[in-house]
């Protein structure tokens, strides 16, 4: 680390000269790629609320942890986040009620129960920092965590993303070609609750699923083919997290925030390129 | 991969005694149906009747009771079948970016589409498209392509790699009167260059009178199996497709 921080701090910038400002340029460039592939998939299967959900579902996480006597949360939001991941797909393949009313109850429930489990040991503003996040306090053992995930989900998207893509295309059609489909989407809903848990600390619960779909929202836009749309969602994600992050410095705002509208306006530029194309 | 079957060919597909059930509901019961090498047999039925239900069964999709068994060109038996499926009329997002060549490619290779496709497996995906004349649209999206352009493609997808059996799902439902034509063509001409059994589901007389070798009616179970032209003098199954009407319900 000690390397980094001083190649960085080598460079003709006031902000690079902080070893936090280091470790939050790091941890932008580990988890903005993740989201940006993982992103294309979530908006591909219409699964935005869902994601939404699982970043809400942490709070309950966070409380159990508490309640264990856990110091570090991830493990207790982590194995929450898996129950309740694989259980909303469970119920939604039960075909009971439409998804979307499914999920809106599990994340509303989801919420309350942090809320309420949290504030039993006198109040709940010792976890507000949750909700926006904070990723200029990414400590330096943190970055080997974002790192380990970051090659994982890869590895996955590597290997099984043709099947995934295929039985999102069509359930129907995958089966035919003998595809278990509900194998890959569990897969899938399983990487999405590691990512959503291991970065919720740093971008808030309130603003992490707006990186996940943003990116690969406007790469969408624009993109004609599949490697297009990831190659541009993977550029969009890095860039609005680079972009957010420097100027968060010199505005004086939060971080996370100033990311998410960093890829908001990427996704409305996009939208017009993609309005502009259509009638021309 | 393509390679012709000689036409001493004994692939099919034979069904015995199958049965499906919902819950309490009996869906299909004592479905006995086999359909022979070079053969389109026509799955025919009122709404309602298990049509898609015996379809989604061999492809494995439903619990089922009874036995499916599949023969090769030697008549032995195929212990897991390929089969390929063109569905009525693809449902998916047409704003997904996703191209014909990503389609093909996803199933015939490991390698992430994301990444890119190989130069080899694009040549191939070509010469298979190019078999239903759609070897123009290899790199358009799908949601760019019309009702006629998608079912080709759709038909060459689930004739690669070449199937044990081929299920058609009213194939040609969102495709305008020269595109039918053109769709059955195909079919026909893929049965004589690969023999494997086809199954077409369909709601269309007419088009099961040109295009079948065989019919079976089905109304939860098989009422009868014969040749079209045998099925569709049957008198259930002319007043259930009012063949005899005149002027009332067709």
């Amino acid at each position: 680390m000690d390397a980094i921080y001083s190649f960085f701090q080598q460079l003709p910038f006031e902000w690079t000269q902080f070893h936090f400002m280091v470790n939050a340029l790091l941890a932008v460039l580990i988890i903005t790629p993740l989201f940006g592939l993982t992103g294309t998939m979530i908006v591909n299967n219409k699964m935005s609320f869902f994601s939404d959900a699982l970043g809400h579902s942490a709070l309950t996480g966070i409380a159990i942890g508490v309640m264990l006597g856990i110091d570090n949360y991830l493990l207790s939001m982590l194995g929450f986040a898996l129950l309740f991941a694989l259980g909303i797909s469970a119920i939604i393949e039960s075909g009971t009620s439409s998804s979307d009313t499914i999920i809106g109850v599990f994340s509303s429930a989801g919420v309350a129960l942090g809320i309420v489990l949290l504030s039993i040991n006198g109040g709940f503003s010792k976890y507000s920092n949750y909700l926006i996040g904070d990723i200029l306090s990414v400590q330096g053992g943190e970055l080997l965590l974002l790192l380990f995930v970051l090659v994982l989900v890869a590895a996955l998207w590597v290997f099984s993303f043709n099947r995934l893509m295929t039985a999102s295309l069509n359930p129907d059609l995958a089966v035919s070609k003998k595809i278990n489909v509900r194998l890959y989407k569990n897969l899938f809903v399983i990487a999405i609750a590691i990512i959503v848990t291991v970065s919720i600390k740093w971008v808030g619960i309130l603003i992490i699923n707006s990186l996940l779909v943003l990116p690969a929202a406007a790469a969408r836009n624009i993109a004609r083919s599949m490697r297009s749309y990831h190659g541009l969602s993977v550029l969009f994600s890095m860039a609005s997290g680079l972009v957010g992050l420097i100027l968060s410095y010199y505005l004086g705002t939060a971080a996370g925030g100033t990311i998410v509208l960093a890829a908001a306006v990427l996704f409305f530029v996009t939208f017009f390129i993609h309005r502009f194309r259509a009638r021309a | 991969m393509s390679h012709t079957i000689p036409c001493s060919c004994h692939c099919s597909v034979k069904i015995k005694h199958l049965g499906v059930k919902k819950g309490d509901n009996v869906i299909l019961q004592d479905v006995t149906l086999t359909a022979n090498h070079g053969e389109i047999l026509a799955l025919i039925g009122r709404n309602g009747a298990g049509k898609t239900t015996l379809l989604k069964a061999i492809m494995g999709q439903l619990p089922h009771t009874g036995t499916i068994s599949f023969f090769n060109a030697q008549g032995a038996s195929i212990d897991r079948p390929r089969i390929g499926y063109v569905p009525q009329s693809l449902a998916f997002d047409r704003s997904t970016p996703v191209t014909v060549a990503d389609m093909f490619c996803a199933n015939r290779s490991r390698l992430p589409v994301w990444l890119g496709h190989r130069q080899s497996q694009l040549e191939q995906v070509e010469k298979m498209l190019k078999k239903v004349g759609a070897h123009a649209q290899l790199h358009k999206t799908l949601g760019s392509l019309s009702g006629g352009e998608l079912q080709r493609i759709l038909l060459a997808y689930a004739l690669d790699p070449i199937p044990d059996l081929l299920l058609l799902d009213e194939p040609v439902s969102a495709v305008d009167r020269k595109g039918t034509g053109v769709f059955y063509q195909m079919v026909t001409s893929l049965r004589s260059e690969y023999h494997m059994p086809i199954i077409l589901v369909s709601h269309d007389i007419g088009h099961v009178k040109k295009y079948a070798t065989n019919a079976a009616f089905l109304d939860r179970t098989v009422v009868m199996q014969n040749t079209v032209d045998k099925v569709l003098n049957n008198p259930v199954v002319r007043e259930t497709f009012g063949l005899d009407a005149v002027g009332g319900n067709p």
